[in-house]
């Protein structure tokens, strides 16, 4: 076991544990933040889709021991503390989520679209949320979602 | 959702034969609710009343309304007691929702077969409307005033003609005495002001910060992890287990032998328990474990049974309906078809791995936290496997993240069961993506070998041989081998609306597997709409006519037709196609709703591309609108996954997938642009959660056919190299 410190949701942490430990489960397992979903293991899915210095990232593939130096996480439950994102705003509008498990990851998504991109096309979108699997099929959804939050940023 | 309309009767009498369900399919009615009790508070002074097992009235004017429809995403967290508030007249913002816990007086509580809202909406409307009646009484009787001169709203009972009102709760206690009205007037859908009604779900905010809480999120004091090794071949047995490198793994407490109660079939398997998950996996994985497979490598085999299911395309099947003699007739038609369609075995795949928290403690009780459709049923089923009286048991019924039908089938709760017993702890069960896929149980691949012949250029008989495995066979032991199918069977008799003039024929040929199957969101509707809806077109071109004209001169029914002509003006139907561009359409009810489903595509470098899906709901009266509509988007997305993408095979025993790299489902760029249009009447409700999905893939088909002339009768689809084969 090492010790590692991690800086989530701009909260320094100190963990124990194993170095291959993946961040998803020093996030939920380790931190109880539980907002970070696992559902495939294998970065196929992007239930647990967090951003490593504001870049969109799998956390059940990024072992602890590996973190960069100084990596800022952020996770669900950094977004909107203040007041909801414009994102989460314009979910509640849309009725985007049906079972919600797979929210978290295709909201840290679309938060780090809208940085980069405020006014993205469809395909900016296909781009950005590809890697978000929706079982339910709220994509439809998630699309105009977007497009609402992009096109009113005082939502 | 899922599990056919019959499997709450024959599913009930096979299980009981079983001894394992015996209080499945209980029925909610006015009489589950007279008992009147009064719930003692933690200080021993009355606090609650319960007034129906649904609804809690506090002094305090809290108002707790049970739901009995675990939340999948189907939306129940809303719906269900929107029904009760609806009739006691109090707002969605006035209420707490608990979840049942399995206890028999909610009755069946189930959420599946699509039956929330059918089922409930006049046992729930009554139980609210029943106690909203009793609060009036109360407060009449309190101002010395007819009935007649009191109303509710908004959770309290004013006095006409006055500014004297009172507070539910502080017309409880009087109101629980009184005698359980067993005939309320109910409230006339025109003064309805929830039911129907453009009401934002109450949960969704918590569903967009991580707050909502899964099963996968429980967290108990001393609770240890669990990963559990299953065969490959699903029933192997273990022979040997090396566990000495998985003992090595830091965490790592101890390795189980476990075991996997299937319904009709039990499975041995090994754990590890570990101090966190991620160990117990990293212990799972250096297991080294020798399974006693006998002749399961041949028995788990897809190819091997779809040979056997074309085998008997040509063979007579055992009849499940026959109106008029369709064998004379089609023998001696000049125009006639006959083919056969296929559809895979499939995973419901949740986003939501199984997962169960369990703690079965050493004073004989136990306690569950686990993300299931069915608490009702699962409790006496848990309370049978540990040979423990139900009272033991508390089931904490929690959120779960899709199910699509998986989560009603609770082999991942006993295993957590059986773990804890075992440790002394309260253990957490999470299964890894790879057990989801590679274990099953699956929706099963079928085939539907049609016949059908012309009269005068009208199709006037139609035969649909189902062929397959049944889950009536091979999951409720409950189906004989020289009985057809009746769960299918009856679905197409009932449901099938075309009138077929001369003749139209079911018929059925059992072939068995021991590929685990179990319902998959809408059930057989979703095998069978494939090789019906199809080969209709296949028909309707043979007769040289427009589908869905032909479709509409066939039925009868005033809803089915309205239906497709909605379909047809909503989608353009008519507009001329430009080349390399076609629609298809497909229409089915099941679930007491009537769903018509167009696809258009275009064809694309040799492949095919779905620009738009427009489907129509006739789901008669209903409680959220966008519920409905996003069932049916959903229905939708779900079901060109399953036209288009890689179904289940097994080889030599073994399942050919394991994960969303080689289980692939529709991403959010595959997303075509989707409408939904619901037909607005006053009909009895019918079911939304699974009756979007059987039209899509036929409706797909029929639109590649239109656009490129290919004729597609197996799924899944290869989209993508279609034109080139």
């Amino acid at each position: 076991m090492k010790k590692y410190t991690i800086t989530v949701n701009n909260k320094p942490h100190e963990v124990e544990a194993e170095p291959d430990v993946p961040l998803l489960w020093i996030l939920r397992d380790y931190l109880g933040l539980k907002g970070t979903k696992f559902g495939c293991g294998i970065a196929a899915c992007g239930a647990c889709t967090v951003h490593l210095n504001n870049n969109p990232v799998r956390s059940c593939q990024l072992r602890i021991a590996t973190l960069p130096a100084g990596a800022k996480i952020t996770t669900i439950e950094g977004i909107g503390t203040a007041a909801p994102h414009p994102i989460q705003k314009a979910w509640i509008e849309l009725q985007v989520p049906q079972c919600g498990y797979c929210q978290s990851g295709q909201i840290m998504s679309a938060v780090a679209l809208l940085a980069k991109r405020p006014m993205p096309s469809d395909k900016d979108i296909d781009a950005a949320l590809a890697g978000n699997l929706c079982r339910c099929g709220t994509y439809d959804r998630i699309r105009k979602a977007i497009h609402l939050a992009a096109e009113n940023p005082k939502l | 959702m899922s599990i056919n309309d019959n499997f709450l009767r024959t599913g009930r009498r096979a299980f009981i034969k079983q001894a394992s369900l015996a209080t499945l399919g209980l029925v909610i009615g006015v009489d589950s609710f007279s008992k009147i009790r009064n719930i003692s508070g933690q200080n021993g002074t009355l606090d609650n009343f319960e007034v129906s097992p649904f609804i809690l009235i506090g002094v305090d004017n809290t108002i707790t309304i049970v739901n009995p429809r675990n939340d999948m995403g189907q939306g129940t967290l809303h719906a269900v007691p929107a029904m009760i508030a609806e009739e006691l007249e109090v707002s969605l913002a006035q209420i707490k929702i608990i979840q049942s816990d399995g206890q028999s007086k909610y009755g069946a509580q189930t959420s599946g077969n699509s039956s929330s809202i059918r089922r409930l909406w006049l046992p729930l409307r009554t139980a609210g409307a029943a106690t909203k009646e009793m609060l009036i009484k109360a407060a009449a009787h309190r101002w010395n005033v007819a009935q007649t001169e009191c109303y509710a709203r908004e959770a309290r009972v004013f006095k006409k003609g006055s500014d004297a009102s009172l507070a539910y709760g502080e017309l409880a206690e009087e109101a629980s005495k009184l005698e359980v009205p067993t005939n309320p007037v109910l409230k006339n859908p025109a003064d309805f002001n929830i039911i129907g009604k453009a009401i934002k779900r109450a949960e969704i905010p918590a569903r967009t910060t991580g707050k909502a809480i899964y099963g996968i999120d429980i967290a108990v004091a001393g609770m240890v992890y669990a990963s559990i090794l299953h065969s490959p071949m699903i029933f192997g047995i273990p022979v040997t287990i090396n566990d000495s490198d998985a003992l090595k793994i830091p965490g790592v407490l101890r390795v189980i032998k476990c075991e996997r109660k299937m319904i009709h079939r039990d499975a041995e398997s090994v754990a590890v328990i570990a101090t966190n998950w991620w160990a117990a996996v990293k212990g799972r994985n250096a297991l080294k474990v020798q399974w006693d497979n006998a002749n399961l490598n041949e028995a788990l085999d897809t190819d091997d049974y779809f040979q056997r299911c074309y085998a008997q395309v040509k063979a007579e099947g055992i009849n499940h309906h026959e109106l008029g003699d369709f064998s004379k007739k089609f023998n001696t038609a000049t125009s006639r078809l006959e083919c056969t369609y296929e559809t895979p075995f499939l995973s419901h795949a949740p986003i939501e791995p199984e997962n169960t928290t369990a703690h079965v403690k050493v004073d004989g009780s136990v306690e569950i936290w686990a993300p299931i459709q069915g608490p009702g049923e699962t409790l006496p089923d848990v309370a049978n496997y540990l040979n423990l009286p139900v009272e033991k048991i508390k089931i904490h019924t929690i959120l779960m993240g899709g199910s699509f039908g998986r989560k009603a089938y609770i082999d991942f709760v006993k295993e957590a069961c059986f773990l804890s017993r075992e440790v002394n702890a309260p253990v957490k069960v999470i299964w890894t993506r790879e057990d989801d896929i590679s274990q099953g149980p699956y929706r099963p691949g079928m085939l539907s070998r049609m016949q059908g012949f012309l009269e005068e250029g009208k199709i006037t008989g139609f035969h649909h041989h189902i062929i397959g495995e049944s889950i009536l066979r091979q999951v409720f032991k409950g189906l004989p081998d020289d009985e057809a199918d009746p769960w299918m069977g009856e679905e197409l008799r009932d449901n099938t609306r075309y009138a077929f003039k001369t003749s139209r024929k079911v018929s059925w040929t059992n072939v068995k597997t021991e590929v685990p199957i179990m319902w998959w969101r809408s059930v057989n509707a979703s095998n069978l709409a494939w090789g019906q809806e199809c080969f209709f077109d296949e028909l309707a071109h043979l007769a040289g006519k427009d589908p869905l004209a032909a479709r509409l001169e066939l039925l009868e029914d005033e809803r089915f037709i309205k239906v497709l002509k909605t379909l047809a003006e909503k989608s353009d139907y008519y507009a001329t196609a430009t080349p390399g561009t076609g629609k298809g359409v497909a229409l089915f009810k099941a679930f007491g709703t009537i769903c018509a489903c167009c696809v258009t595509v275009s064809t694309n470098n040799g492949g095919i591309k779905i620009d738009k899906v427009v489907s129509v709901i006739d789901c008669g009266m209903y409680v959220s609108a966008d519920t409905v509509r996003a069932q049916t988007e959903g229905n939708i997305v779900m079901g060109l996954s399953a036209a288009i993408k890689g179904g289940i095979t097994f080889k030599e025993g073994v399942c050919q997938q394991s994960n969303f790299n080689n289980y692939p489902v529709l991403r959010m760029n595959e997303m075509p642009a989707v409408e939904v249009f619901i037909m607005e009447n006053r009909e009895a409700p019918g079911g939304v959660g699974e009756a979007g999905l059987p039209p899509v893939a036929p409706a797909l088909g029929n639109a590649i056919f239109a656009a490129s002339g290919v004729r597609v009768r197996n799924l899944p689809i290869d989209i993508t190299t279609l034109m080139k084969d």
